[in-house]
């Protein structure tokens, strides 16, 4: 997020799109709660009639993989009325010119064919966004996960840096980080583009200075992303150690996943419990587990804090950092001799730009309340991003265009699927599955149907549904919602029992190869007696 | 110069203190650690003046007032304690307290749950002299798994409404009747599962005489040993709320909102609060496990899979080239977990060829 948590309570006009906050992040979501009852005015644009649309002054149903279309022509809108903020525009942007003679020919007429939407809605969101004083943007997956995604995201970052909405409080443009540390994993530069800290692989500098760090020179080519590296399993990627993640569940077209990784020579996983993705491991390592485990996390508006272990670890199940540690060092690998977490944080801040003023003893103080940028010992970190400037110079203004989703509904496949999470699970329910009375809330997936579709496509409600797409199909209970609008369904990826990812996974975002998950065109037809028997289902005590 | 700048005073128990404008009286005194007795009060809440026991005498009054709903005035005389305020105090304590079926309850209740027996004991109030009939209907057919709702220990503070409304932004919470008949309860007086309700536990935590109580924590109530608190981060979305997590022995019985916990102040949402309990399920790994020359997976020492870990990987690159093995880092597991792994692939195998969870 470019803006701290806090900041959530401070905006005039808040706009929120693919973000079902209610339920993917409900702590964050009470905050909009309050500014909105403070007399914040609120635009959620989401296919979905989702908990945050019942709150809001202008819901906006647009349909699934449209997002592009109707910020460009939010964006034509607002400089066809003058409310560009010159000022800004001119001090911190660049490429602006070409950017709103770009955006000329997007009406909200062109825009309502894409997306469906009535064009004064999309005028009325446009001005709405385009008069705040402070204007605030909130996406989650549902903007990234399109072979649009990074075309979206910039889409956003449009509306920012035409309004001025960046770099003060109560504005910014605030993706929610889904996992307690996916901000901290590619902060630790686990990614194949990045050293810890955001630093390129691809400079010499950076390689020189890593080099010193840890006694290795590592190559200047960027490595390759997992979707890469599954589609190469078996032929160039011929073993994978894969921590904490269940690949197979949560990845896009299960089958080709599952394939990829049992062609593999050797697959050793990490993890606490013997998921899917475990079972296909040569070997499977026993991590120690949340409240076992003592070490850092950096959320979603980029603040580092502690994690203390307040139970010994189930069994003989050791901390992550040690595990790759030893495997490390069997590798040959130097400098890998840590005794405590707190050895490995305080190295990690050390090669960091980023937490480069921190350490083990000031993030663990009282109090402790460091956002990174932290780039020197006493600074007091960055709670909000981009008030002076912006990193690299100006704000560049992108010119997109809107794309079709990688496979859209034709006669064979004529229903928009969209996946994502609910409030009472989390992910494939390794967890959430496995703790008391969350079944109780939340005890089988559901597919969400208009209940006009489900009498039209001759399904009943409490029923079972067959549902195909292009690479397989699953059986699923119906649920008649009018959550769901006509011509697009929606179920979670938690339930390994109904393997929806079996059906996703028709593109990728060709700059990030981020997937396709929140739309795939499937086929429903009613399916007779029980759901196939036996799918391992975890069993919550 | 400071003549100025320095703000209004009022006299607080004979004291002169400065306040900023807006300040309630009982924000003044609290910031001045005077002990004043509350229940109704949450300080992340709109106050309520419900329960008048936060009651201060303001000089020409002509009874005493709520702090808690009272403006700081300049040159206010407040007296906060002592005489017949101690008196109105212990009295409207020995009425609360005759209305309930238990003034104790287990602090695993909830983090507020002591509130009412504290008080109660320091005003040694548990006189009986009210001693009659008891108020509000506990809701023993509400099946959930969650929020004990014992109403019969209820005290109508209207703590479980506010919180819901003013903190959650749920409503989910109201009110029925009024007087003594008044009775905390759901849209249609229905199960917290058919209402508006997200389980967040919010109600159960500002709770302060257990009325609504932490039904999982209850289970361990029997478990021995003190305890313990150990402040971390949910493990769950990237929020990263605090929370104080509650242990017995080596067991975790429970989660406690961390209510100075910088990214949810006090708040938590039904996962964080109550799906803590994974952590000791049986189906836990306690051991590494490799597989056998049968195609099983079974369980072995650390050197032997970590020997066999590194055996496989090495081998590839020996056959395959150092391109051919591949790390995925978890964006669940600590940030030491991502720096290790990005490090052993950079500096163990000298390529980039890592990423993390977070394309799918």
């Amino acid at each position: 997020m470019s803006n701290p948590l806090p900041d959530m309570e401070k905006p005039d006009v808040i706009f929120c799109i693919g973000t079902n906050m209610t339920e993917a992040h409900p702590v964050a979501a009470t905050r909009l709660k309050k500014a909105l009852a403070r007399g914040a005015k609120m635009i959620v644009a989401d296919p979905r009639r989702i908990g945050l649309s019942e709150m809001a002054d202008l819901y906006l149903p647009l349909r699934v993989g449209s997002d592009a279309a109707l910020l460009l022509a939010m964006a034509h809108v607002i400089a066809r009325e003058g409310l560009v903020n010159e000022a800004f525009v001119a001090d911190r942007t660049t490429e602006a010119e070409a950017f709103l003679a770009h955006v000329e020919e997007f009406t909200p007429e062109w825009a309502s064919e894409i997306t469906g939407l009535p064009p004064a809605d999309i005028e009325a969101a446009a001005l709405l966004y385009g008069r705040a004083d402070r204007g605030a943007i909130f996406y989650t997956l549902g903007i990234t996960e399109h072979v649009c995604g990074v075309d979206n995201v910039q889409s956003l970052c449009n509306l920012a840096l035409m309004t001025g909405n960046i770099g003060r409080e109560g504005t910014g443009i605030n993706p929610m980080r889904g996992q307690n540390n996916i901000q901290g994993a590619g902060d630790c530069g686990a990614i194949p583009n990045n050293y810890p800290g955001f630093q390129p692989v691809t400079d010499p500098a950076n390689q020189a200075k890593f080099e010193q760090a840890w006694g290795r020179r590592v190559e200047l080519e960027k490595g390759i992303t997992k979707v890469k590296a599954l589609d190469l399993a078996g032929t160039e990627i011929r073993a994978m150690i894969i921590d904490g993640e269940n690949t197979v569940v949560s990845d896009p077209d299960r089958e080709h996943c599952e394939h990829a990784l049992k062609s593999l020579d050797h697959l050793v996983v990490i993890d606490i419990f013997l998921t899917e993705t475990a079972e296909l491991a040569d070997v499977v390592l026993p991590a120690t587990s949340w409240a076992e485990t003592d070490g850092t996390c950096t959320n979603t508006d980029r603040r580092i804090q502690r994690l203390r272990a307040a139970v010994p670890p189930a069994g003989d199940a050791r901390p992550d950092w040690w595990i790759v540690s030893q495997i490390a060092k069997r590798l040959g690998a130097p400098g890998f001799d840590y005794e405590r977490a707190a050895d490995v944080f305080d190295e990690l801040c050390r090669v960091s730009t980023t937490y480069h003023g921190v350490n083990w003893a000031k993030v663990s103080a009282a109090g402790a309340n460091y956002h990174w940028p932290v780039p020197f010992d006493g600074h007091p970190g960055t709670p909000r991003l981009h008030e002076d400037g912006f990193i690299n110079g100006r704000g560049v203004f992108k010119q997109i265009r809107y794309r079709d989703p990688a496979e859209v509904v034709d006669d064979d496949y004529p229903v928009w699927l969209t996946t994502g999470r609910r409030l009472e699970t989390y992910h494939t329910r390794t967890q959430t599955g496995r703790s008391a009375g969350i079944d109780y809330l939340a005890p089988h997936e559901v597919l969400e149907v208009n209940p006009g579709d489900v009498e039209d496509w001759g399904l009943r409600d409490g029923g079972f549904a067959r549902m195909a797409s292009r690479r397989g199909e699953v059986v699923v209970q119906v649920k008649a919602t009018t959550r769901s609008p006509r011509g697009t369904v929606f179920a979670s990826f938690s339930y390994n029992d109904v393997p929806v990812n079996i059906l996703t996974g028709a593109g990728y975002d060709p700059v990030t190869d981020t997937a396709e998950l929140k739309v795939c065109p499937v086929r429903l037809e009613p399916h007779e007696g029980p759901p196939r028997p036996g799918a391992g289902d975890v069993a919550a005590d | 110069m400071a003549q100025d700048t320095k703000g209004p005073t009022l006299v607080l128990d004979g004291e002169e203190v400065a306040f900023t404008p807006g300040e309630t009286i009982y924000q003044v005194a609290e910031r001045h650690r005077r002990e004043i007795p509350t229940l109704c009060y949450d300080d992340r809440l709109e106050p309520f003046g419900g329960c008048r026991l936060c009651i201060v005498s303001v000089e020409g009054g002509r009874n005493p007032v709520a702090s808690c709903t009272t403006r700081a005035e300049a040159g206010q005389r407040v007296t906060t304690k002592g005489g017949a305020l101690e008196m109105h105090r212990r009295v409207l304590l020995e009425m609360v307290a005759s209305e309930q079926r238990d003034v104790d309850v287990d602090p695993l209740s909830g983090y507020a749950s002591q509130e009412l027996s504290t008080l109660v004991d320091r005003y040694d109030a548990r006189t009986g002299r009210f001693a009659g009939a008891g108020s509000g209907a506990s809701r023993p057919d509400d099946p959930n798994p969650f929020i004990l709702r014992d109403y019969e220990n209820c005290i109508s503070c209207y703590r479980c409404v506010r919180v819901c409304a003013e903190q959650e932004g749920d409503y989910a919470i109201s009110v029925k009747n009024r007087g003594f008949d008044t009775q905390i309860t759901v849209e249609f007086d229905g199960i917290l599962k058919d209402s508006a309700c997200t389980f967040c536990g919010q109600c159960v935590q500002t709770c302060p005489t257990g009325a609504l109580a932490d039904l999982k924590a209850l289970a361990h109530r029997a478990r021995e040993g003190e305890t313990e608190k150990t402040r971390t981060i949910c493990p769950y979305c990237g929020v990263g709320c605090s929370v104080d997590v509650l242990t017995r022995g080596d067991r975790v019985v429970g989660i406690h909102p961390a209510m100075d916990g910088p990214a949810n102040e006090g708040a938590l949402c039904v996962k964080g609060q109550f799906a803590f309990d994974f952590v000791h399920h049986p189906d836990r790994l306690t051991t590494p496990l490799i597989r056998d020359d049968h195609g099983h997976l079974v369980p072995a020492s650390w050197d032997e899979a970590l020997d066999k870990a590194a055996a496989g990987l090495l081998e590839a690159v020996n056959e395959h080239g150092r391109h051919s093995v591949y790390a995925v880092a978890s964006g669940r597991a600590p940030n030491e977990a991502a720096y290790t792994m990005q490090k052993l692939v950079r500096a163990g195998l000298g390529t980039s060829y890592i990423d993390n969870c977070s394309r799918a």
